[in-house]
């Protein structure tokens, strides 16, 4: 596969399927498009696994270091000798890892959709977007060249705004979309001006140099990004603080993880690909992207990011753990694994065993990826089955949806990180490289970790035990394509733990020994079984304690389940503040003043048409004595007044 | 022999200059209007061939000019009489103030 045509038709695939669906789908393949799309996305899942395969073990390394490959590069707009925006396609160890991970889980999906979705009117649409969605992330995770990243970035937020209104009908859907697209969006704004900064001062915006030049003490550009200051920061915090608040914003850090609940307006599968697995992760691709620079330049840059992840992973586990949506529930779990994965990268250093964070946020990644989509299938299985998201309408449906209870358990131990499933060994990674640099850092991730496993088994309970099952069978757990996914995915979630990810995928292209040793994974380990237990004794069958726990904890109970009033501090920010002290000013400026300018000019001339329009009377002596008088007074003029 | 002094003729000219240009502004009647044209057309005919006999004797420029105006007022008398035959079968009448749609 050193033929760059088999890489590039990764991305191009599904987005030749994006435009023969687009434009054909609804007259031509409204049936048929289920199975186009999933076809042309299987052929790219096979690509992309053989370029995995070629670039682990034949052309990647280079004397025992994985090398970033450029596999072709076309320049597209160039703005100056050395500064252009290219169309290329990078391979490292994370692009490659992150391929295999977006296509399979986009695979999965199509599949899952082929049985969740059918009978939609809108059948094609949902799979045209389904098919840009995927051309987006792979493009962005391919991408060569930061501004290159930036447009696929905001093609992933329109297909994900496409995605969440898609049942456009639900004004609930509707206001989703719209939150998620501008708060991603505003997000963006600072993702754009840091790869400005960092662009204009690194004279480039291809990504090997840009490191390259920022990342080498010597380099005469680092000399110059760290001397330029502004409000006491280096230019070169700055850039990068604002590439990561790009991030933040689609990895939904906090404070700007508000769009993440919402968003699961969608379809059920969407959000198991989007929500789960791709898009929310994207932040974390871009910060591992850009990772030497981070770590090797800017430290200061990279606490930052190391806070922000810590902070939104305990917080969201303690709003997942009073959630009543199960898939409000799965999207605050992730945003917490994701800030596991944001502080993992904050906390690791570049070089050997010191970037064992690194290797562990990539790691936690990939499993993260199998058996979140798996909890967010298997929730789409529920949900299809009773027709509710509300847990108060589960309940017992253990015998009902068998493949869906076992599936569901095997994610809901990975998550938890009880050994041996994939969570468990990706999970120690990051508590170990967290251990050994911050203990603060760690004594919160512990927590967090207790946290996790406690709402993911109240999440399991309460759908599948609790009580006996309330909802008349209707149709079956769901057909066969809904399965398979599920099944597929569980053996990922019990198997990828074991994936040697240590060799493969490390900051600096070498690979690492990780070094867990058993007396270090007890104290997580008995955390999430306590959370687990705790769990169990609460919710698995129904009774009044937790409603009794959570009237004890009070204000707490309320605060938490309301998410700690962060989307009302942004509507008071907004509507209150925004809308009332610039909004308004300025709605008054523009209706008074310059409306009034414009409306000023406008009436002026109409009053004075009003007054000369009695010249044109339509008679044509009237105009000829005009003519007569003016000629009369030209005369006058030229013989006694012209001297 | 005593020749005509120029004034008499200018003054000839100017009369019928106005009169040509009362009978413009008055009438309403258009072919009357195109008459008085003709009159303030002939008006200034008179006044080149006048100053072309007692100003440049030797020359004939003032005469071909004559002839020039002589020349565009009968295309002018074709046209507007084909502009008033046009009027009266659209408005069945000649009188100019019947005809004032083209107005603000």
């Amino acid at each position: 596969m050193s033929n760059p045509i088999f890489i590039a038709l990764i991305p191009i695939l599904p987005l030749t399927c994006f435009l023969l669906l687009g434009l054909f789908g609804r007259k031509h393949f409204s049936t048929t498009s289920g199975i186009i799309g999933t076809l042309s996305l299987f052929i790219s899942t096979i690509l992309s696994f053989a370029t995995a395969y070629q670039y682990f073990f034949q052309t990647g390394k280079i004397n025992g270091v994985y090398q970033k490959i450029i596999v072709f590069k076309y320049t597209w707009l160039e703005f100056a000798p050395n500064l252009s925006i290219d169309m290329g396609i990078l391979l490292d160890p994370i692009t490659v890892m992150m391929l295999v991970v977006v296509s399979f889980v986009s695979l999965m999906v199509h599949v899952f959709s082929l049985g969740y979705m059918k009978g939609e009117t809108r059948f094609a649409t949902y799979y045209a977007f389904l098919s840009l969605f995927t051309f987006s992330m792979l493009g962005l995770i391919l991408s060569s060249n930061i501004f290159q990243i930036y447009l696929f970035w905001e093609l992933v937020g329109v297909s994900s705004f496409l995605l969440i209104g898609f049942y456009f009908e639900k004004p609930s859907a509707v206001a989703a979309s719209k939150k998620a697209f501008i708060v991603t969006r505003f997000a963006d704004l600072g993702f754009l001006i840091g790869i400005l900064i960092l662009a204009f001062y690194a004279h480039t915006l291809d990504f090997g140099i840009l490191i390259e030049r920022l990342s080498v003490i010597s380099s005469p550009y680092l000399t110059v990004i760290n001397a330029a200051s502004f409000l006491g920061m280096s230019a070169l915090s700055w850039g990068l603080i604002l590439v990561f608040i790009g991030g933040a914003g689609k990895s939904a850090m906090f404070p700007l993880h508000i769009w993440l609940p919402d968003a699961m307006e969608g379809p059920t599968p969407v959000s198991a690909l989007i929500h789960a697995a791709t898009m929310v992760v994207a932040g974390v691709f871009l910060v591992a992207r850009l990772f030497p620079i981070f770590a090797l330049s800017d430290p200061g840059a990279l606490q930052v990011v190391m806070y922000t992840g810590a902070f939104s992973a305990f917080f969201a586990a303690v709003i997942a753990c009073t959630q009543t949506d199960i898939k409000r529930v799965l999207a605050y779990s992730t945003m917490s694994q994701i800030g596991y994965m944001m502080f993992a990268l904050g906390v690791s250093k570049y070089s050997g065993e010191e970037g064992l964070g690194y290797m562990g946020s990539m790691f936690h990644l990939f499993t993260h990826a199998f058996f979140k989509s798996l909890l967010f299938l298997g929730a789409g299985s529920v949900i299809h089955f009773v027709h509710s998201n509300e847990m108060k309408d589960m309940g017992g449906l253990r015998k009902l949806m068998p493949i869906t209870h076992i599936s569901f358990l095997i994610a809901c131990l990975a998550i938890a990180g009880i050994p041996p499933f994939a969570g468990f060994f990706s999970k120690e990674e990051i508590l170990m490289a967290a251990f050994e640099s911050n203990r603060l850092i760690y004594v919160v991730a512990l927590i967090t970790s207790g946290l996790t496993a406690f709402y993911m088994f109240r999440l399991y309970y309460s759908i599948f035990w609790s009580k006996d099952a309330s909802v008349k069978n209707h149709h079956g757990e769901g057909t066969i394509s809904m399965k398979i996914p599920l099944i597929l995915l569980a053996i990922l979630a019990i198997g990828s733990g074991l994936v040697p990810i240590a060799s493969f995928v490390t900051a600096d292209g070498l690979p690492i020994t990780s070094h867990v040793p058993i007396s270090f994974s007890i104290v997580p380990v008995s955390l999430a079984l306590i959370g687990i237990l705790l769990a169990t004794r609460l919710f698995k069958n129904s009774n009044d304690l937790p409603v009794r726990i959570s009237q004890q904890m009070g204000g707490l109970y309320t605060a938490a389940s309301r998410k700690f009033y962060i989307d009302e501090v942004y509507l008071f920010v907004t509507k209150k503040i925004l809308f009332n002290l610039i909004g308004k000013p300025a709605a008054w400026f523009d209706k008074h003043i310059v409306d009034g300018l414009m409306n000023l000019l406008a009436n002026s001339t109409a009053k004075v048409s009003e007054l000369i329009k009695g010249f044109q009377s339509g008679k044509v002596q009237d105009y000829a004595l005009y003519f007569f008088g003016g000629i009369a007074s030209l005369i006058i003029l030229f013989i006694y007044l012209w001297q | 022999m005593n020749e005509v002094p120029l004034t008499h003729i200018l003054f000839l000219s100017t009369a019928l200059f106005f009169i040509g240009a009362y009978g413009l502004f008055t009438r309403r009647n258009m072919i009357t209007m195109l008459m008085a044209i003709e009159l303030m057309l002939n008006s200034v005919n008179i006044n080149f061939v006048a100053f072309n006999k007692y100003l440049y004797a030797d020359k004939l420029d003032g005469i071909f000019f004559s002839i020039f105006i002589i020349t565009i007022a009968a295309a002018e008398a074709a046209v507007a009489i084909a502009i008033i035959i046009n009027l009266y079968r659209s408005h069945h009448s000649i009188d100019v103030e019947d005809a004032t749609e083209l107005k603000y």
